[in-house]
């Protein structure tokens, strides 16, 4: 049954676009592969001898670490506020995503100011016992992987929460009908229904552990990233760099099939769009107070603890009154490129994750997949390999000018708001696919077929029988690609227009000369401006139909 | 649905905004006399940029960066960059850009007489335009000076486990062991580096961050640039940390340089060089080393008092376009010699 029927066809409209989505993302990818042709076999032979080992089992460890994380912390939360009801559930259920509005090197920093040895945290420990106190080095694997996880569980969790609210209660529900204790029910019931957006949370928050470069360096960690980095700036040699960065493609590569085999063939579906009716269970006593203090130790951790060292900070300067100059500027550059990327991103994911629904053959699928690489790579590898093929453009549209108008045209692609846009969509087109195909595949086949036996084309089931259930996910899905561009730096500073400056480039002008307090108005803006639409998400895909 | 008209509308309005800057970036034809620069330094400039438009009537576009992807933009540019000049920090990166053709040598006898030669590139492609001494801190309740000598003996045992270091990976550091080959060689300096990692250094991100390091007690000695120090004692005099001049029995401090150069394909060279001049004459120079705290490369600047609270010290004159020259040299023999 299901939709054979349409392959072997020729290919439709929607196939070829979706191809070509993916082949012009995948194209800074591909440039990241040309650097094999030329030689730096000697560099190779250097980090052989002396690091390589150590930086590949750092990053494998750290990504291994960060989904572990993630998914132990996202699911647990995710089930208490859907699941059950305990003093405080109300606000937990959206203030949960807050800690993505902030940068990870922002938490990464913020917690080193805390907990480090000159910090509030030890010093109050020394003094109270004695100058041997003292709490385990932060500046590790593990405390890198603390503070990943802590930054980055709200993927795992905001997709998390949106399955169980689908089918969470109502198949509790059914299960226990059956005579399965409410543990059973859960691990062999509800988790694998959800695995699909398990998966996918996790598969984000390993990709964003593989890339990041700010939290490594912020705790002097030693990760491929860090790897790259160092033979690119001290070595001069981007080549080289190039290389190293297509072994964390392999290692995404290597992560994406994995997410495959885990995703499984069965296909989850729902059956009703939302809310089962079914009212989650009360707590009371400890067990209450329990659910409460575990949400208030996450939310404090990874949201409270960093903004109010921002707060601070900001407070010491506002005697000061040094306000960024051009606040306005800021914010307009900010909200154009990350409302733009939010905008184009979702519409290629939902291209792409429809033309596989439609044709769910192995090539499109790798395809749509590789298409989703860029987010695995360092922010600075992947705006250079932008800006090969845009500066190759603009050299073609030279040419075309010269051909055409007997002069070349006076702009450049490189250093428009254009180049950026192109370079978040290799960066995040796997935040949009992801997330709108883990949406997509719930809606079951089922209602496509009637919606074609009933003679309504395409596009109208589209519009009519898709979007209205895929609501959560799409704006789940623009609203993660929202924050992430707020927060993107290397691509934005590299291929932007003059004169454009975003928030996190101030903050990052200001971090890089060690200025944090003054950093601090803008990172306090950047959070605000990511709150804004985190909370209207939660509160549209929290409304439930009447 | 109304929602989702409504979120339509919002993302409609969000990229009009965008439309607006997809449009054409400002080519060469230009209104009133501006000159584009690229820059990787970020601090402490303004004034003196501002008296430069004052004076010449000469306005200035700017766009800031990391001094690497600076570097690859202004070379995916090419003849078409709209940048007239390239200004960055650390002397390794000056040269790299010289080295990539993307500077322009220029003629000045203005600069030739404000910029002190080793501060220089000797094909004057490119001027230091501010100077940084990197050198040993030391927390003044723990430390006695007379146990401090050069950045060599800081591998001597009596400092196991109480150095603080950023990475090797760290520029200015790649830049210091950079002119540490130049005088001694690979050999010896592997030997001296291997002596700091023996020492189990703790590695920390942050010049400021080592410096609250040091007053925190964590560790009794660091390396780091002196204005970082000199920003610190300008917040809190009784700051617990002071410089010990590294070296003045031998070849000097180690310095390195902020500068700039006019770049190759300048579509204003004469306004470039203007401004190039302009930031070596000594008004600009002491707006520098007032606002940064940095060193003025110009001699007759005057030096800001918290930083001369620390006396004159012997620099070492070897010129700092060798920190690039060997830099790379230097990030091997650092990853050789197991120092992070």
């Amino acid at each position: 049954m299901s939709l054979a029927g349409t392959r072997g066809l020729r290919p439709s409209p929607l196939v070829l676009t979706a191809g070509a989505i993916a082949l012009a993302v995948a194209v800074p990818l591909l440039v990241v592969g040309t650097a094999w042709r030329q030689p730096a076999g000697a560099v190779w032979r250097h980090l052989w001898q002396t690091q390589l080992a150590e930086l590949v089992v750092n990053t494998l460890g750290l990504a291994l670490a960060v989904g572990a994380g993630t998914l132990v912390v996202g699911t647990a939360l995710a089930w208490l506020v859907v699941a059950y009801r305990f003093p405080g559930r109300r606000v937990f259920e959206w203030a949960l995503v807050l800690p993505l509005a902030v940068p990870a090197y922002v938490i990464g920093f913020a917690f080193l100011g805390f907990f480090d040895w000159g910090g509030p945290a030890q010093s109050a420990l020394r003094r109270a016992f004695g100058e041997g106190a003292r709490l385990p080095e932060l500046r590790s694997g593990w405390g890198v992987a603390l503070v990943m996880t802590l930054v980055f569980y709200p993927y795992v969790y905001l997709l998390a929460r949106s399955a169980f609210r689908e089918h969470g209660l109502a198949t509790l529900e059914a299960a226990r009908s059956l005579g399965h204790g409410r543990r059973r029910a859960f691990f062999e019931t509800v988790l694998p229904m959800a695995r699909p957006s398990l998966v996918a949370g996790v598969s984000l928050a390993m990709m964003e552990a593989l890339a990041d470069f700010g939290t490594v360096s912020t705790f002097s960690y030693r990760t491929l990233t860090e790897g790259i980095y160092r033979v690119w700036n001290g070595m001069f040699d981007r080549v080289a760099a190039t290389q190293l960065a297509s072994l964390l493609l392999l290692l995404a590569m290597a992560l994406l099939l994995l997410e495959r085999a885990l995703r499984g063939r069965r296909r989850f579906t729902q059956s009703r769009s939302r809310g089962s009716g079914v009212e989650g269970e009360r707590l009371t006593g400890w067990r209450a107070r329990a659910a409460t203090g575990a949400c208030l130790a996450v939310l404090g951790l990874a949201f409270v603890l960093p903004v109010g060292q921002l707060l601070l900070w900001a407070g010491e300067v506002v005697g000061g009154a040094r306000a960024p100059r051009n606040f306005l500027g800021l914010l307009a550059s900010t909200f154009a490129l990350s409302g733009g990327a939010a905008l184009s991103i979702c519409v290629l994911g939902l291209i792409l994750a429809y033309a596989v629904r439609l044709h769910p053959s192995p090539g499109a699928r790798f395809v749509a997949q590789f298409s989703s690489m860029g987010y695995a790579l360092p922010g600075a590898v992947v705006a250079v390999g932008v800006l090969a093929p845009v500066a190759w453009l603009d050299g073609l549209l030279r040419d075309l000018g010269q051909l055409v108008l007997g002069r070349p045209p006076e702009w450049l692609l490189t250093g428009s708001a254009a180049a950026v846009l192109f370079a978040y969509a290799v960066r995040f087109l796997a935040v949009g696919y992801q997330t709108i195909d883990a949406g997509l595949v719930r809606i079951p086949t089922s209602f496509d077929e009637a919606a074609r036996s009933l003679g309504v084309r395409l596009p109208a089931t589209l519009r009519r029988v898709h979007l209205p259930l895929l609501r959560g996910g799409l704006l789940t899905a623009a609203i993660l690609v929202w924050v992430e561009a707020m927060k993107e730096l290397p691509a934005t500073l590299l291929l932007r227009p003059l004169g454009w400056k975003t928030l996190a480039i101030e903050v990052w002008e200001l971090t890089s000369e060690s200025r944090w307090a003054e950093a601090a108005l803008p990172a306090v803006a950047i959070v605000l401006v990511g709150l804004f639409p985190l909370m209207l998400t939660t509160h549209l895909t929290s409304r439930r139909p009447d | 649905m109304h929602s989702i008209a409504s979120m339509l509308r919002l993302t409609v309005a969000a990229c009009g905004i965008v439309a607006a800057g997809l449009g054409p970036v400002p080519g060469p034809a230009r209104a009133a006399e501006e000159i584009v620069l690229y820059t990787a330094r970020h601090y402490g400039q303004e004034k003196a940029f501002e008296a430069f438009t004052e004076k010449t009537g000469i306005t200035i576009k700017t766009l800031n960066g990391d001094a690497g992807q600076m570097f690859e933009r202004l070379r995916a540019e090419g003849d078409r960059s709209p940048a007239d000049v390239f200004f960055t920090v650390d002397a390794g990166n000056l040269w790299n850009a010289a080295r990539a053709g993307l500077l322009a040598p220029v003629t000045s006898a203005e600069l030739a007489k404000n910029v002190p030669a080793h501060l220089r590139d000797p094909d004057s492609r490119w001027f230091g335009l501010t100077m940084r001494a990197r050198t040993i801190m030391y927390n003044v309740k723990k430390v006695n000076p007379a146990d401090l000598s050069t950045y060599e003996a800081l591998g001597d045992p009596r400092w196991k486990g109480r150095l603080c270091l950023r990475s090797s990976g760290y520029i200015y550091n790649q830049s210091l062991l950079a002119t540490m080959i130049k005088r001694h060689g690979e050999p010896r300096t592997e030997q001296v580096v291997k002596g700091w990692a023996a020492n189990q250094p703790a590695i920390i991100s942050g010049d400021t961050k080592i410096l609250e390091a040091l007053a925190a007690g964590q560790c009794d000695v660091g390396l780091t640039n002196t204005y970082y120090l000199a920003r610190l004692l300008a917040k809190d005099p009784n700051f617990p940390v002071a410089p010990f001049w590294a070296n003045q029995a031998t070849t000097g401090t180690h310095v390195n340089v902020s500068g700039a150069g006019v770049t190759a394909h300048a579509k204003n060279r004469a306004g470039a060089v203007k401004f190039l001049e302009f930031l070596s004459t000594l008004p600009a120079q002491q707006m520098f080393a007032d606002t940064s705290l940095e060193f003025p490369v110009n001699p007759k600047a005057e030096i800001n008092a918290i930083v001369r609270g620390w006396g004159p010290f012997k620099a070492d004159d070897v010129n700092v376009a060798s920190a690039g020259e060997l830099q790379a040299a230097a990030t091997r023999l650092a990853d050789r010699a197991g120092y992070k």
